[in-house]
């Protein structure tokens, strides 16, 4: 049988995630092809209905990356999203949907190697967990 | 501080009492307008009424054991701009920390807007009430009835009767934020009804010959409610447990919600959910034939409408940090889903997750609104 390979949906932020992916590009950094980005002005832009669609449509996985605490470009998305993100998990968490497929994490521009690393270790945890449910719910 | 006095109760009639008390409210101008439940002419229920000729005030009544819509959103309508004259109104608990969560979203303005609390009784489904009154024909009280509990805080619902489940788990009986409170809870309705009064209203009704009061508060109605309480929060933790033990996994939330047709009428009496244009009503969820061909490509076959998981996640994820637990979703529900339950079993961990009461305080912004530096720190994945 092919092994399993996880479809990540990734949430980044303009100023700092997505520039972060772009210099692991330049850099040539290495890191699975299982990410498909979404470019976010940024990442208290991320309505959890973005998450909650790409999840329910069968993403293995959602990454929203931002700035570091402090360093968000608009002062405070950064801190937003992530009240929003833990809403949203403990949610998740409540309704009996208890995996770890949605991942919120800092990464600045210059962490190119920190997003390559991020985007491995999402795979590997992915693989681990198996496909998402959501992805034969035909009655959601 | 508040200052309270016991309203004698005339003629054994604490209900034609109250409306006395409401009569002198509106004659002498402590309101000039008046939102408060009347009775329709069918004698089939209860409707809130703005009034503004002391004559209408004929068959009202403060203490309608039913709750057809949630006067939070009436409040918004009549003070999202100055209504120019003072607007009182009769409210439930739960109306109030409606109105307060409102406030917050900048949909309701308190200037002008005098709340009267009422201490609830507890609220019957509109079409019970309906049934219950034509039982028993025009004579009887279904109010009275619930009244008789009052003293003792033992609240007996009509035979056959259950209240709302809303109401059997609610912690509020007791209006918290009021400039006028109407307390029923460890006094003998059929002589005294406890009034307390805040916001320098006191002096006002002593002024125009309304009420006097004195320093003194109700500790038969502060033990009355603390047992009351213990009570509700007992089935409470019942009815969170029953849920979480059949709600355990993704097979198990779907099974609940198996047969929601998405009218969104949970959405559409839920006071929180004041958005002019929710994103479900937008043509981001108009999709095209391609679209649904797609989704019914990818898992085989797809439920239509779609989107029944989506909408209830994300009404969660958007309102659930203020849900204040009246329990219109579960009344407008066409075929009975657990929505007030979901929704009152995860607001209970989100809000307790970010340190939140919902209608508590006007002072208080909203958890989503709003955030703190060194919160949160595990879900960066940094710990």
């Amino acid at each position: 049988m092919e092994e399993f390979e996880p479809r990540i949906i990734a949430f980044l932020c303009h100023w700092c995630t997505y520039t972060g992916a772009d210099l692991a590009g330049t850099t040539r950094q290495q890191y699975p092809p299982n990410i498909r980005i979404i470019h976010m002005m940024c990442s208290g832009a991320v309505d959890t209905i973005y998450i909650l669609k790409a999840l329910i449509d069968g993403a293995d996985g959602v990454l929203i990356g931002g700035c570091h605490p402090g360093d968000c470009h608009y002062q405070t998305g950064n801190y937003k999203a992530r009240r929003r993100v833990a809403i949203l998990k403990e949610i998740l968490d409540q309704v009996g949907f208890t995996e770890d497929r949605v991942w919120l994490r800092w990464i600045s521009a210059s962490e190119g190697k920190v997003f390559a690393d991020t985007v491995t270790q999402m795979v590997e945890e992915l693989k681990k967990m198996g496909p998402n449910p959501m992805k034969k719910l035909w009655l959601a | 501080m508040s200052k309270s006095a016991m309203l004698e109760v005339k003629k054994n009639d604490p209900i034609g009492t109250l409306r006395d008390f409401s009569r002198d409210l509106l004659e002498k101008k402590v309101v000039d307008a008046l939102l408060i439940p009347k009775k329709l002419p069918s004698g089939d229920g209860y409707c809130q009424t703005l009034i503004r000729n002391p004559e209408m005030l004929v068959d009202v009544n403060p203490l309608a054991p039913t709750l057809p819509v949630q006067s939070a959103r009436l409040i918004s309508h009549l003070t999202i701009m100055d209504p120019g004259c003072k607007v009182g109104a009769v409210l439930k608990s739960c109306e109030i920390r409606a109105v307060i969560e409102l406030v917050k979203f900048l949909q309701v303005k308190l200037d002008r807007l005098i709340l009267i609390g009422v201490d609830c009784l507890g609220t019957y489904e509109p079409s019970d009430y309906a049934k219950m009154s034509r039982e028993k024909g025009k004579g009887s009280s279904v109010t009275g009835n619930l009244l008789k509990g009052a003293r003792e805080g033992k609240i007996k619902p009509q035979d056959g009767y259950d209240l709302r489940l809303a109401c059997q788990i609610c912690e509020y009986p007791n209006p918290q934020k009021a400039a006028i409170i109407i307390g029923l809870f460890g006094h003998n309705p059929q002589k005294e009804i406890y009034v307390e009064l805040r916001d320098g209203l006191a002096g006002e009704l002593a002024e125009k010959g309304i009420l006097a009061t004195t320093e003194k508060g109700s500790s038969s109605r502060d033990s009355v409610i603390e047992r009351l309480m213990e009570e509700r929060l007992k089935r409470r933790d019942e009815v969170f447990d029953a849920f979480r033990s059949r709600v355990q996994n993704l097979q198990d939330l779907m099974d609940a919600l198996s047969t929601c047709i998405r009218c969104h009428n949970c959405m559409v009496a839920c006071p929180i959910c004041y958005c002019k244009e929710c994103v479900f009503k937008t043509p981001t969820f108009e999709h095209k034939a391609d679209q649904f061909l797609r989704w019914a490509d990818r898992k085989g076959g797809v439920r239509m409408p779609t989107d029944t998981l989506l909408f209830h996640l994300i009404r969660l994820s958007h309102m659930v940090t203020s849900c204040i637990g009246c329990g219109l979703c579960d009344s407008a529900c066409p075929n009975d889903l657990p929505v007030a339950t979901l929704f009152r079993t995860v607001g209970q961990k989100v809000q307790g997750l970010l340190d939140y009461t919902p209608g508590r305080s006007v002072d208080e912004e909203p958890p989503v609104a709003t955030f703190k530096e060194d919160e949160l720190q595990g879900e960066s994945g940094t710990t």
